[in-house]
């Protein structure tokens, strides 16, 4: 099992520096730093003083891979590439556009974020496999029929409808919470359950009905008629024997995404004004601030692949069968 | 010649898409084992009760791809110039709903401004008070006629509508009884629309049946437009997603060896970014260059039709990892099989092995995962443009509907009627999109148990 780990994790270091090659090549060789400085600069009528100002301020005047210029190491330390986008495997994200520490930053905008999604995952999962059970218990009768329907219909509404509706209606009509804001402590409560009510509204239509499936193939089993045939009851067999024969499909895909938690929603948090790391991204994608687009873009990487890693050890814990080696 | 036709990337793609899907169709026609999982999705009456509404979409979609751009009036002797303004054969055929511009915003039916302004009447008073519309309504004297005209005006319209609807029935089945080979949804949703294209063609000369927008636009007329960009979105992002997927998965399924490896890698390395933000860099870069190089387009028109297109590869690029990593899946099964087994003994070339044995068996997957992406990248597209790394904001579309009218929920009293109406048109077509993709997997999927199917 460590061994499994530390291969799993050096199997990690390439593909993390993909990413950072993929970023590194499409933040400085589509366009290169002079085309950035223009675009921030304003294109028309800018020196190339002014440019150059612009490029030394942010530490982007340096050749992109190779210093000849330089002595020794140096030749490969003094780079674009060195600086920007080597540091981030040290998490080592720099400075955003206004000057303040893009890691410190996201220390700490993860716990608003995590306050809203957290719960919002944990709720949502109990809730959209508890639907699927209930499709599952009646299954091929009206009920069921109307719960897939049901389904279709909220999986083809747009999510910006949920938040725009859920605030409309929750906070606007009905006063029960404010449109959006954080704070911190225990005042936080009336701040985020309107998000994760919706965060949870989004995804029931979808995920329950892929959930429902699942349960629908493992019903067709054999194990199950056993259960059946030894006189169990239809929601005793649903429990315990179906609900864990399921748990395979189930973690495949809930686990991925546990880390990736940390990220927080862009939608959600942005809509609401939560001060967490997807508002973080949407601000920085508006104001142009490509180093914290950068540092997002490295962080979810490696947040995905830990939750793949997690995955598989999550298998090893409801499967005995599963040996990792 | 008084029109230039203009053919934007995005129309040539749509054109190419459209001519592949012709090519599809005959090829599917000339073979009966293909033809026989469509047969099941024609018996399903919700697929093509959907497929009906669906093809209204395309109808628009597709007009509204023809551009053009008309001459302006020229001084004698002198080059022919053609407005900057790139028009579509759409356009042309709902010319009112197009030129018909308030001043601001109107509610729906309205005739008179939604916001007091000051206004001096006859007597040359300045009273504060809501003017009338300059097109809504303009032929009424005042509102108290308004509702009996538009009930005149949607009988006159749906009525007429309805009568076009069942003389089509007619025509097409001899008889106006529903009996075998007619599928009784369908015809009903046939008459539910014909009755309501009437009616909403009938009211939408003289109304503005949805309202205005800030700027005074007929918010039914942006929304008919915006199907066309969430169309090429759904539709053209395929185009891109396809090859890739097709090639590099049956590639790494069936070589094995290293070419998975770095196909693997490749993959993994791009679905290891989540998806969101690796479209959000991309953007912003594809932005940077856009924005560097105006000399790149004639007109605003065939920017943000480059910008769309773009967009469109990078929702491409980003998403073909899935699809990938399914047919690889599915080809290392294949491979196994004893009729790839045998052609492999037989001294049958990779190539030919491959794209007369593997191909043809892994296209239902393609087929299923194409019409289920559909939906998801209608919906993606509005909150892209959302955020701010969608379609150009000068371009029409859901994500830009909704964006703009988004700040308007805070007015009082509130202006709704353009998100209702974007959300609204969005439902319809999503829903139809995923209810016929159900109907395909249905069909195609040979895993699906076919009693449980129908259930």
């Amino acid at each position: 099992m460590i061994a499994y780990l530390i291969r799993r994790i050096l199997y990690a270091i390439p593909i993390l520096i993909g990413v950072n090659l993929l970023t590194f090549a499409l933040f400085f060789v589509v366009n290169t730093p002079d085309d950035m400085a223009r675009m921030q600069l304003g294109i028309k009528r800018v020196t190339q003083e002014a440019i150059d100002k612009w490029k030394q301020q942010r530490g982007y005047d340096k050749p992109l891979l190779v210093n000849s210029a330089a002595a020794g190491t140096h030749k490969l330390t003094d780079t674009i590439f060195w600086q920007k986008s080597a540091s981030m495997f040290v998490f080592d994200f720099g400075y955003s556009d206004d000057g303040r520490s893009i890691g410190r930053e996201i220390a700490k905008r993860m716990g608003p974020s995590l306050a809203i999604a957290l719960p919002t995952f944990l709720i949502g999962l109990l809730v959209y496999v508890s639907f699927a059970l209930l499709m599952t218990l009646f299954r091929a009768t009206a009920l069921d029929m109307a719960g897939v329907a049901l389904c279709v219909l909220l999986m083809s509404v747009s999510g910006l409808f949920y938040i725009i509706g859920g605030q409309f209606v929750v906070s606007k009509l009905w006063h029960l919470v404010p449109i959006s804001g954080y704070a911190g402590g225990t005042d936080s409560f009336k701040f985020v359950v309107l998000p994760i009510l919706i965060g949870i509204m989004g995804g029931v239509g979808s995920s329950s009905r892929w959930y429902r499936t699942i349960f629908l193939e493992e019903i067709g089993k054999d194990y199950v008629r056993t259960a059946r045939a030894k006189g169990l009851s239809e929601l005793r067999v649903l429990f315990t024997h179906v609900l864990k024969n399921a748990m395979i499909p189930i973690l495949t895909g809930v686990v991925v995404v546990i880390p990736l938690l940390f990220m927080g929603s862009l939608l959600t948090e942005s809509f609401f004004g939560i001060p967490g790391l997807g508002s973080y991204t949407i601000d920085a994608i508006n104001s142009q601030d490509f180093s914290v687009v950068r540092a997002m873009v490295f962080l979810g990487s490696v947040l995905y692949i830990v939750g793949l890693i997690l995955t598989d050890i999550s298998y090893t814990m409801v499967d005995p069968r599963v040996r990792l080696s | 010649m008084n029109y230039m036709p203009v053919i934007l990337w995005s129309d040539a793609l749509v054109f190419l898409l459209l001519a592949a899907g012709m090519a599809a169709a005959w090829y599917v026609r000339q073979h009966e084992h293909l033809l026989l999982p469509w047969r099941r999705v024609a018996r399903n009456s919700v697929a093509m009760a959907s497929l009906l509404v669906l093809s209204q979409f395309l109808i628009v979609g597709f007009l509204d791809s023809l551009h053009f751009r008309t001459a302006l009036p020229q001084a004698s002797g002198g080059e022919r110039v053609y407005s900057p303004e790139v028009l579509s054969v759409f356009d042309k055929l709902v010319g009112p709903l197009r030129t018909h511009t308030e001043k601001t915003y109107s509610e729906p039916f309205a005739l008179t401004l939604y916001a007091k302004e000051s206004v001096t009447d006859a007597q040359g008073n300045v009273v504060r008070t809501y003017p009338r519309l300059q097109y809504g309504g303009a032929h009424l004297a005042d509102e108290s006629q308004r509702d009996a005209d538009v009930l005149k005006r949607a009988l006159i319209g749906g009525g007429l509508g309805l009568l076009v609807g069942l003389l089509s029935f007619y025509l097409t089945h001899r008889t106006l009884h529903c009996a075998s080979g007619c599928d009784r949804a369908v015809s009903v949703v046939t008459l539910i629309l014909t009755t309501l294209i009437g009616a909403v063609i009938s009211l939408a000369t003289v109304y503005h049946v949805l309202g205005t927008d800030k700027v005074g636009q007929d918010v039914l007329y942006l929304s008919l437009k915006s199907i066309r960009t969430g169309l090429i979105i759904g539709t053209v992002t395929t185009l891109v997603t396809l090859p890739l997927a097709l090639f590099l998965g049956v590639a790494a399924g069936y070589f094995r060896g290293w070419v998975d490896d770095v196909i693997q890698y490749i993959y993994t390395v791009l679905s290891s970014i989540p998806s969101v933000l690796l479209i959000a860099a991309a953007v912003l870069m594809m932005q940077v260059t856009i924005d560097t190089h105006p000399d790149w387009f004639d007109t605003a028109a065939s920017r943000a039709d480059l910008r769309l297109v773009f967009l469109c590869l990078i929702l491409g690029m980003t998403s073909w990892t899935g699809l990938c990593r399914l047919l690889r899946g599915e080809t290392l099964k294949l491979r196994e099989m004893e009729y790839i087994q045998a052609a492999q003994s037989f001294g049958v070339s990779s190539l030919r092995n491959l794209t007369r044995h593997l191909m043809p068996n892994v296209m239902h997957i393609i087929l299923i995962a194409l019409v289920m992406d559909f939906s998801a990248l209608v919906l993606a597209e509005a909150v892209l443009s959302y955020v701010g790394v969608g379609v150009d904001p000068s371009m029409i579309s859901f994500g830009t509907m909704i964006n703009a009218a988004r700040l308007e929920m805070g007015r009082e009293p509130m202006v709704w009627w353009a998100l209702a109406s974007a959300f609204g048109f969005m439902l319809v077509l999503v829903l139809a999109a995923n209810l016929f993709a159900d109907a395909v997997r249905d069909a195609f999927d040979p895993r699906l148990n076919r009693t449980e199917a129908g259930a």
